[in-house]
C-alpha cells in the first residue's frame, strides 16, 4: 500500500515537471467521430468532411449559418438557363507553392465520382455536370437543365490539386503524400485513432489563421470527452452531451457555444400498405393500415407533446420542429407552426377517422444514432397511449435498423412508424423535400430515403418546378409552398430541431456551426 | 516438442477456417453497411453504385470464396469504412493495444503477487483482511465507471495525468512504442490502471488460495526444518510451485487484454485495436471484423503454446509431447 501511494506521488511529481506550459498557439480539439481517410473523395460524411476543411478548400464555402459565401471561387452567376460561369481567385497557392488554376478543378470534377473502394463518393455533385475551361481563372458549368443548386454542390465539393491528385490513391492522402490543399492549414500526420496534426499555412491567401498548430482528436465517448475539457487536455471539444452541458455553462473555466443546426428529428409513416405489418386492432387483429388516412396522421401529430420532448428528454437542446428546416434557413415556410400539443383534438380526430378505440401500433428507431433516439421514442410511445394507440417500442443497433427500415421487407421498407434524423447538406428545403417525401423513383432520383413511401403528385410537381426554378425569390416560394403542402398533408412528423454545442476552454469562443462541422478557424481567442 | 508445436499450428488453421466462415455469414446475416455508410442524400443510382463498389451485389458465397482466395494470398480484404487493407488497419493500431496490455500485465504481477503472497502467509492481519475486500471491489466494479473515476480524479480534479489519448512514442530496437519515453508512461498509467485492477485482483485471489495450500504441504515444512532462510523458502520453494495455475490464467488473461480492451480504449481514447473492433462491429465492417477475429484466434493459440512450454520449464515433470495427446 504503501508502494502505492509513494508511486502515486512520484506520478504527481512527474506530472507537475513533464506538464510543461502548452504553447499558447497551439490548439487540441476533441472530435466525437473520427475522420475515416483523409482523401477529401473517399467518404462523403460530416466528419471527413470537417476535418478535411482546414485542408482543402471548396469553390464555394458556407458561413456558420449556412450561407454561401465566396471560396475558391470570388464570384459566380448563371450566363444562360444552363451554364454557370464561376470565376476563380487569382492569387491562391497550393501548399507546395504552385498556383491553383481552372485545371485543378477540371480534375477535381474527373476524380471525385471514381474513387475506388469508396462507400460513400460524392458522384453526386459532379452527376451530370459538364464542366469546361475558359481560361485559367473562369469554368463554365453546363447542365442539361437548369439547375439552381449549382452553388450548393460546389459547396460540398473539395477541390485537390491536379499535380499532386493524379493517380494519387486514398492511401496516397492518408500518408499525406498527395493531402497538397489551397486552405487555411497544412497537413502534418494522420494517425488513425489517435490524431490528425495541422500546421498553419503561412502564405495562405485569405485571413490568416490564428493557431500555428492543430491537433484533432478523436475522443468518441461523451463523458471521457467533457473530462479532457475540464482537465485540460483538448481546449475545444465537440458534440457536448446534453447531460453535461448545464454543468459546463455554469462552469467558470468553460465557455459554451451552440446553435440551431439544420437536423431534424421527425417520424416516417408507412403509406403505402394496406396493411402495415406492425398495426393491428387493440385484439391483436388485422386492420387496415390506419396511416393512410390523412386524419390519423394529423392525430399522431397533435398527441406529440413537442415542448416536453425539448425540455425533459432533450434537457432544452432542441427547437419543437414543425417542418423540415429551422426557421432562418433558406425554402422554410414562416406559416407553418409546430402542431400544438392537443390530446383531446387528437381523440377526436382518430374518433372521426374510424377508430375511436385507438389500435396497436409498434415504433421503431436506432439506439444510438441521434442525441438521445431511445428516450424520445420511450416518451412518444406513453404520448400515443395516452389517446389510445397502445404503442410499444423497438429500438435497433443503427447497423441493423437502417437495413430494415429501407429494405427489410424483400426490399422494400418493414417498419410502420419510424424515428429518422434528417441533416440537409445543402442548407435548404429541397434537400428533405426530394428524398424524404417525393415519390420514390429510380429515374428522377426522388424518394432515395423516403422511408414511408408517402407520394402527392401534387408535392412532386413543386418539388421540380423549385429544382428549375434559378430565381432566388421565387425558388424560395415555391420551396415554402411545397413545405406547406407536405406538412398539411402530413407526410412526415417533425419533432425537433437538434442543436449543436461545443465546449471551449475559457479565454476562447467557438463559433458555432449549424453544418456541424469543428474547424479551427471558428475559434477565437476572446 | 516439435512435433507437438506443428500438430497445434495444423489445428489452428481448422479453428480459423470455421472461425472466418461463422463470422462471415453470421455479419452477412445482420445486413449491409451501405445503409450507415452512405451519404444521406445519395440517391438510388449512388446507393447502388457504392453497393457495387464494395462488392456487396455479388451473392455471399461468391464474396466468401473471393475471400478465401484472397486470405490464402495473405490479403484479407478491405475494410469498407476505410478503404484500406484490413490486415494493415489492425497491425497499425497493434503496438498501442499490446503497450496497454503489456503495462496492465506487469501491474498484475508486480502489485498482484506479492500483495497475494501476504494474504496468503498472513490470512489473518487486518492488512490481508483489506486486501481480500479491494480484491472483490476490483471485480466488481464496471470498468467503464472505474475509467471515468480515475479520469475525474487522476486528470480533472488533482491534475497529475492526462486524461485521454497515447503520449508521444519512441523507437528502442527497431520497436516503436510510447513506453520508451517517460512522458508515454504519463499516458498508459491511467488505462492500464484501470485494465489492471480486474487482473491485480485475479492474480491476488490464485496466488493467496496457492500459498494457503502450499505452506501447510511437507516440503515447505521440510525447508523450514533444514533452516533454509524463510526467503528463499517462499521464494523459491513456496513461489515456484504456486506459479503454474497464474501463468496459465496470466496468459489468457493477456490474450483478452489485446483482444477485447474495448471499454478502456474508448473511454481513454486509445488508439488501439479494440476500439477499431467496436467501432467495425456498429458499422458491419465485415472485412475488418473477419480479420480481427481471425488474428485473435491465431494469437490465443499462440498464447496457449507459450503457456505450455512455460509449464515445462517451471515444473519438469511435465511433458509437452504426453499433453496433446
Amino acid at each position: 500500500m504503501r508502494f502505492f501511494r509513494t508511486m502515486l506521488m512520484a506520478a504527481g511529481v512527474l506530472a507537475t515537471v513533464a506538464a510543461a506550459p502548452v504553447s499558447a498557439q497551439q490548439i487540441r480539439i476533441g472530435l466525437s467521430a473520427e475522420p475515416t481517410a483523409m482523401d477529401p473523395h473517399f467518404h462523403n460524411l460530416t466528419p471527413n468532411n470537417g476535418a478535411l476543411s482546414h485542408i482543402f478548400e471548396r469553390l464555394v464555402e458556407t458561413d456558420p449559418k449556412n450561407r454561401l459565401i465566396p471560396g475558391l471561387a470570388e464570384s459566380w452567376r448563371t450566363i444562360d438557363d444552363n451554364t454557370w460561369e464561376f470565376k476563380l481567385r487569382k492569387n491562391v497557392k497550393w501548399h507546395d507553392g504552385t498556383p491553383f488554376t481552372a485545371d485543378d478543378v477540371i480534375f477535381t470534377f474527373e476524380r471525385a465520382p471514381n474513387v475506388p473502394n469508396s462507400p460513400a463518393s460524392f458522384a453526386s455533385a459532379v452527376k451530370g455536370k459538364t464542366i469546361k475551361k475558359i481560361d485559367d481563372h473562369t469554368i463554365h458549368i453546363t447542365t442539361p437543365a437548369p439547375h439552381p443548386l449549382m452553388p450548393n454542390d460546389m459547396s460540398s465539393l473539395l477541390i485537390i490539386s491536379k499535380k499532386h491528385g493524379e493517380g494519387a490513391k486514398t492511401e496516397d492522402y492518408n500518408s499525406g503524400k498527395a493531402t497538397i490543399g489551397t486552405g487555411p492549414y497544412k497537413f502534418v500526420a494522420f494517425v488513425p485513432g489517435d490524431r490528425i496534426e495541422l500546421v498553419r499555412n503561412e502564405d495562405y491567401w485569405g485571413e490568416k489563421p490564428q493557431w500555428e498548430k492543430v491537433i484533432l482528436k478523436p475522443i468518441k465517448s461523451g463523458p471521457a470527452r467533457v473530462a479532457a475539457l475540464l482537465a485540460g487536455d483538448v481546449d475545444l471539444i465537440e458534440d457536448a452531451p446534453t447531460a453535461d452541458i448545464a454543468r459546463l455553462k455554469n462552469d467558470p473555466n468553460v465557455e459554451v457555444s451552440q446553435t440551431v443546426s439544420r437536423r431534424v428529428i421527425y417520424f416516417h409513416m408507412d403509406q403505402f400498405r394496406e396493411e402495415t405489418p406492425y398495426i393491428t386492432a387493440k385484439d391483436g387483429s388485422k386492420i387496415k393500415n390506419p396511416l393512410l388516412d390523412k386524419r390519423v396522421r394529423l392525430a399522431l401529430s397533435k398527441a406529440i407533446n413537442r415542448n416536453a420532448i425539448v425540455e425533459r428528454v432533450m434537457e432544452g437542446v432542441a427547437i419543437p420542429a414543425g417542418q423540415l428546416l429551422a426557421d432562418g434557413f433558406f425554402g422554410v415556410s414562416p406559416n407553418v407552426k409546430p402542431p400544438a400539443y392537443d390530446p383531446e383534438g387528437a381523440k377526436k380526430l382518430l374518433a372521426e377517422a374510424g377508430y375511436p378505440n385507438g389500435f396497436k401500433m409498434t415504433i421503431h428507431g436506432p439506439n444510438g444514432r441521434y442525441t438521445n433516439d431511445v428516450k424520445i421514442l420511450e416518451a412518444v410511445a406513453q404520448m400515443f397511449t395516452r389517446i389510445g394507440v397502445e404503442t410499444t417500442i423497438e429500438a435497433l443497433p443503427p447497423a441493423v435498423y437502417f437495413n430494415r427500415a429501407s429494405t427489410g421487407a424483400n426490399g422494400l421498407p418493414e417498419f410502420s412508424f419510424i424515428l429518422v434524423g434528417w441533416g440537409s447538406d445543402t442548407g435548404e428545403t429541397s434537400s428533405p423535400l426530394k428524398t424524404l417525401l417525393g415519390t420514390f423513383n429510380k429515374e428522377t432520383g426522388f424518394g432515395a430515403a423516403n422511408r414511408g413511401r408517402y407520394s402527392n403528385p401534387e408535392l412532386d410537381k413543386l418539388i421540380a418546378q423549385a429544382l428549375a426554378t434559378v430565381d432566388d425569390a421565387k425558388r424560395q416560394d415555391v420551396l415554402a409552398k411545397a413545405v406547406e403542402l407536405a406538412m398539411e398533408d402530413v407526410g412526415l412528423i417533425p419533432t425537433h430541431y437538434q442543436i449543436n454545442t461545443w465546449a471551449s476552454k475559457k479565454g476562447l469562443k467557438y463559433e458555432a456551426r449549424a453544418d456541424e462541422y469543428t474547424l479551427a478557424m471558428s475559434l477565437k481567442k476572446n | 516438442m516439435t512435433a507437438f508445436i506443428l500438430r497445434r499450428l495444423m489445428q489452428s488453421v481448422g479453428v480459423v477456417a470455421v472461425m472466418s466462415l461463422i463470422v462471415f455469414f453470421g455479419v452477412h446475416i445482420v445486413g449491409d453497411p451501405v445503409y450507415l455508410l452512405i451519404n444521406p442524400q445519395a440517391d438510388q443510382e449512388d446507393i447502388e453504385a457504392a453497393i457495387r463498389a464494395l462488392g456487396l451485389d455479388r451473392p455471399i458465397w461468391e464474396q466468401y470464396w473471393h475471400f478465401l482466395t484472397g486470405a490464402l494470398q495473405g490479403d484479407l480484404g478491405r475494410s469498407f469504412v476505410f478503404g484500406e487493407p484490413a490486415l494493415k488497419l489492425i497491425l497499425d493500431r497493434m503496438p498501442a493495444t499490446l503497450e496497454l496490455a503489456i503495462a496492465a500485465l506487469l501491474m498484475a504481477i508486480i502489485f498482484g503477487i506479492p500483495l497475494g503472497l501476504y494474504a496468503g502467509l498472513k490470512p489473518q492481519s487486518w492488512v490481508s483482511k483489506t486486501i481480500m475486500a479491494g480484491s472483490i471491489l476490483g471485480f466488481s466494479l464496471p470498468t467503464f465507471w472505474v475509467g471515468i473515476m480515475l479520469i475525474m480524479v487522476f486528470a480533472v480534479m488533482l491534475g497529475w495525468l492526462p486524461s485521454t489519448g497515447r503520449g508521444p512514442t519512441a523507437t528502442f530496437l527497431g520497436i516503436t512504442s510510447s513506453l520508451f519515453t517517460l512522458e508515454g508512461w504519463r499516458y498508459v498509467l491511467l488505462p492500464a490502471t484501470n485494465l489492471a485492477l480486474l487482473k491485480i485482483s485475479l492474480v491476488v485471489r490464485l496466488t493467496r488460495a496457492g500459498t494457503r495450500e502450499a505452506i501447510h504441504q511437507d516440503y515447505i515444512r521440510f525447508a523450514r526444518a533444514k533452516g533454509l532462510p524463510t526467503h528463499r523458502v517462499i521464494g523459491v520453494h513456496l513461489l515456484k510451485n504456486i506459479l503454474i495455475p497464474v501463468v496459465t490464467v496470466l496468459g489468457l488473461e493477456f490474450g483478452n487484454l489485446v483482444a477485447f480492451s474495448v471499454v478502456t480504449e474508448t473511454i481513454f481514447a486509445w488508439p488501439g485495436m479494440g476500439r477499431l473492433l467496436i467501432s467495425s462491429i456498429q458499422s458491419l465492417d465485415r472485412p475488418v471484423i473477419v480479420a480481427y477475429l481471425i488474428i485473435i484466434v491465431l494469437m490465443f493459440i499462440i498464447i496457449n503454446l507459450v503457456v505450455d512450454i512455460l509449464y515445462s520449464l517451471l515444473d519438469p515433470r511435465v511433458r509437452l509431447g504426453e499433453k496433446s495427446a
